[in-house]
């Protein structure tokens, strides 16, 4: 009975201590301009739509948002394209400098992107990537590559080689036994690992600052313009930010789940 | 239906030697069993013969065909693999006839033969259940099912009982082999399991360290073996071996070893020799060969009994008798074996000495 109790008031503790700051965000970000600043009111008396309207097509939210989507997709695609047959090397192949390539994908990972944005954007400057899509979704790429590797490697290590090597002797080629054997089973990881990544690229903020001036992701874009702005805009701008993540978090839980327990054997 | 041939094969990894220069004929519709210890390349070169393994040098023929450099899909072989690597996203029905559809058979064809191949290994009633919901033994039968179900030249089979509980293991034993006749497919089974080698093969390959040691039938490889290791992989318990000097006083000849006497009837021409004997060839009791030894250990199968004993210079000596026999600890019992039992082998080259 007492071990239930205190299991149920722990539950409610770190359901409170997640839930509150996300509450109360969305809350300020609905709340009106005089009901926030009145400081006996912490229920508004009406909830209203008007600082998201005005972030998403006063202050271009939305143009910012379809550049982050683009930035993403194109950092997802190139990650894939590349990632990918690695992470399928690593897993499937025993080859010289195996261990130390590992180990340097590993080491990538380990050094902040704000290091790298300085001479990253010196380059862009003489190349023309400065203040595009291309040149940001390159950057992301960088930082979303290794994950793609070392996450692929697992998950192709995770299912059988016999399952591939029947298909070939069934009358498949390698490659046709990896399209029709084995990405299909690997495919939810595979699709869990995209949506991480794209969270990745969606949060990411520093580099999408400092490599853009007027091709702004939505973090680059709420950094420049809400910081500037009253507290309920600020707010406004987190709800924008979360919702999309936690709505591809919420639908593909599961997924998630077997990435990281696939990654974990 | 196809014959193998097999010339001179040679699969190195490095400076390991996984094939060492094998030369193998199987005849059309046999069932050749592989059989050899762990990292004796059996398994290499099965994986050779199906082309999943490419090699170093030598060739394979399917009949006069040249398939050493083919694709495993242009071989027309079919494998059921050790996992069974029944395929999970698919439902058994679709698993044994994806053969089929990959080589572009009509829909009713592949139904046809399907049901055919399920009912070949009593799995009708699971065509609509994935292999999840298949216990290991149905499992295995699917993965049988899908390799008969397209007519393969060659049968390849990378011990697919291994992952079987023991019961389960001697009830498939006899349903492949009845299977395998009923085909007639040639077929080239890997094990390390003797009792799976003799009760299943036509011919049986004795492999060791990447070398074919013996090729023959399992009572020629138990009655022959060719060297010691051969007559030491094959039996249970293992052979025993005893090292003598051959002593001659021209009417007849002696080997003295271990305190043991046996006379034989021709001169093996060597001063030293390993005399074999199997301990299931060795009784109690008075005989043509009759020495004395200390029992230190018994095991009891209740069908048999099997004594380990020392001779009276320490050597172990292990014999089996049938039946259910009770020995004291340090009990001195007489044991007798038949001189036309024993195996004489040369100590260097460890090679069979006829006589």
């Amino acid at each position: 009975m007492l071990k239930k109790v205190f299991f149920w008031i722990a539950v409610i503790l770190i359901a409170v201590w997640f839930l509150t700051p996300i509450v109360m965000i969305f809350l300020a970000a609905f709340t009106p301009a005089e009901d926030y600043y009145n400081p006996h009111r912490i229920i508004p008396s009406h909830l209203t739509f008007e600082h998201l309207y005005k972030l998403l097509f006063l202050l271009d939210g939305w143009k910012s948002i379809i550049i982050s989507v683009e930035v993403a997709l194109i950092a997802i695609g190139l990650s894939f394209l590349i990632g990918l047959p690695a992470g399928y090397a690593m897993a499937r192949y025993k080859f010289k400098g195996k261990r130390a390539i590992n180990l340097t994908i590993l080491l990538t990972r380990s050094i902040p992107l704000i290091v790298v944005a300085v001479p990253l954007i010196v380059i862009y400057m003489k190349v023309g990537l400065s203040d595009t899509v291309l040149g940001v979704a390159l950057a992301h790429t960088a930082m979303i590559l290794p994950f793609v590797v070392l996450i692929t490697s697992s998950i192709f290590s995770g299912i059988s080689v016999e399952y591939e090597e029947a298909g070939m002797v069934f009358g498949l080629t390698h490659f046709q036994s990896f399209v029709k054997i084995t990405l299909p089973l690997a495919l939810p990881g595979l699709a869990a690992s995209a949506i991480y990544s794209f969270i990745m690229s969606w949060n990411e903020v520093f580099v999408a600052s400092i490599l853009t001036l007027t091709n702004r992701t939505l973090p680059a874009h709420i950094l420049n313009t809400a910081m500037a702005s009253p507290d309920y805009f600020k707010f406004a701008a987190g709800v924008m930010m979360a919702v999309p993540a936690m709505i591809f978090i919420f639908f593909t839980r599961k997924y998630l789940i077997s990435m990281w327990g696939i990654s974990l054997k | 239906m196809a014959r193998v041939r097999i010339e001179n094969l040679k699969k190195y990894f490095g400076e390991v030697k996984a094939l060492d220069g094998i030369t193998l004929e199987i005849e059309d519709g046999e069932f050749l069993v592989l059989l050899g210890p762990s990292g004796c390349g059996k398994t290499t070169l099965l994986r050779s013969v199906s082309g999943l393994e490419s090699v170093t040098s030598g060739k394979i023929f399917f009949n006069d065909r040249d398939v050493t450099n083919l694709q495993p899909k242009d071989r027309n072989i079919s494998m059921v693999f050790q996992s069974y690597a029944v395929w999970p996203h698919m439902k058994v029905r679709d698993n044994i006839g994806y053969p089929m559809k990959i080589k572009g058979h009509s829909k009713e064809e592949i139904e046809k033969r399907v049901k055919w191949a399920a009912n070949m290994l009593n799995i009708s009633e699971l065509l609509d259940r994935y292999p999840s919901q298949l216990s290991g033994g149905q499992r295995q039968r699917v993965a049988v099912a899908r390799a008969i179900v397209l007519n393969p030249a060659v049968l390849l089979m990378d011990e697919p009982l291994s992952n079987l509980d023991a019961l389960l293991r001697v009830k498939m034993r006899s349903e492949l082999k009845k299977l395998q006749e009923e085909l007639g497919v040639t077929t080239i089974y890997v094990t390390h399991d003797q009792v799976e080698a003799m009760t299943m093969g036509d011919r049986i390959a004795v492999m060791n360290r990447g070398k074919l040691q013996q090729v023959g039938t399992a009572s020629e490889i138990y009655h022959k073996p060719v060297n010691m290791f051969v007559a030491g992989f094959i039996g249970s318990p293992q052979m025993n071996f005893l090292r003598a000097k051959t002593v001659s006083d021209g009417a007849k000849t002696i080997l003295k070893g271990h305190g043991v006497d046996i006379p034989i009837s021709s001169d093996p021409g060597l001063e030293e020799v390993v005399v074999g004997i199997r301990p299931e060839h060795i009784g109690l009791g008075k005989g043509e060969v009759s020495f004395e030894a200390t029992v230190f250990f018994i095991e009891k199968l209740m069908s048999s009994t099997i004594i380990h004993a020392t001779l009276e210079d320490g050597k172990e000596i292990v014999s089996m008798i049938p039946g259910d026999h009770e020995f004291k600890n340090g009990e001195k019992v007489t044991m007798s074996f038949s001189t036309e039992k024993i195996h004489l082998f040369d100590p260097k080259t460890e090679r069979r000495i006829e006589t």
